[in-house]
């Protein structure tokens, strides 16, 4: 898929800063679309440091899950470092439940994440 | 005309779709609206949204493994106490007992195997029925 609809790329100073367009991020046809989006922006600056924003996000799924880890797994690969920020109560409390919240570095706002890396 | 019951599933309401990701969306649809006129909390939505994608997205994929010539079956039953969501595939069943648990170290970075978790987590009730093939989820309005 070669436009952009599910996610807007940003630099700050250095770090890659990808916003999610999609309030949810549940079903799986959009999940596949949007894990090709992302994919394809990591690898246009292979190794960046880059943070993905939910600000924008209600609603996740385990598919969802599934996409952020192999998504990890392509940075780390890269020597890159990915942070998540502004995920809300309701998707945080997912991150808990399914202790993804250990293996992901997590900060309440962009922010606080930008200062870390 | 007998108003639906989560207590009686003889009265309840039926849809049943194609297996498919893009047909598995309708039933959800139809639930959802259910649900808010019967004035369920963002917290009880956000539940049931989240299970019943799971348990449909497991239907089609590894309940009728990706068959389209097979169909996912889904009775349900809102009252302003709660709802009963029954999901159920054409596949041959599968036991939940040989899921292994994804949150052990070894399985944490592993992309899959955390919709039955979720499910379990979100719902207040769920079994499963006729040897895996049928998931029966209740949700409490109010939890």
């Amino acid at each position: 898929m070669a436009d952009e609809t599910h996610i807007k790329v940003a630099d700050s100073n250095g770090v890659r800063v990808i916003e999610f367009c999609d309030r949810k991020i549940l079903d799986e046809l959009s999940i596949s679309e949007l894990g090709s989006e992302l994919k394809s922006a990591v690898d246009d600056q292979p190794g960046a440091r880059t943070l993905l924003n939910f600000r924008n996000v209600e609603h996740l799924s385990s598919a969802a899950l599934g996409m952020l880890i192999t998504l990890d797994k392509q940075i780390k690969d890269q020597k890159g470092i990915l942070k998540l920020s502004n995920i809300n109560p309701q998707i945080y409390e997912v991150f808990k439940i399914t202790r993804l919240n250990k293996l992901f570095d997590i900060h309440d706002s962009a922010e606080k994440a930008l200062a870390s890396f | 005309m007998v108003q639906p019951d989560p207590n009686n599933e003889d009265t309840f309401k039926e849809v049943t779709v194609q297996s498919t990701l893009h047909a598995a969306k309708e039933p959800e649809k139809i639930i959802l609206k259910d649900i808010e006129k019967h004035g369920f909390n963002s917290d009880a939505i956000f539940a049931i949204k989240l299970a019943l994608e799971e348990a449909m997205t497991n239907a089609v994929k590894h309940g009728n493994r990706g068959d389209e010539s097979k169909f996912v079956h889904v009775r349900f039953a809102v009252s302003s106490a709660c709802v009963v969501i029954i999901v159920r595939d054409d596949g041959p069943g599968f036991d939940p007992g040989d899921v292994p648990d994804p949150t052990t170290p070894d399985r944490l970075s592993q992309p899959n195997g955390r919709g039955i978790m979720l499910m379990n987590a979100y719902m207040d009730e769920v079994k499963y029925r006729d040897n895996g093939r049928e998931v029966y989820m209740l949700k409490k309005n109010g939890d």
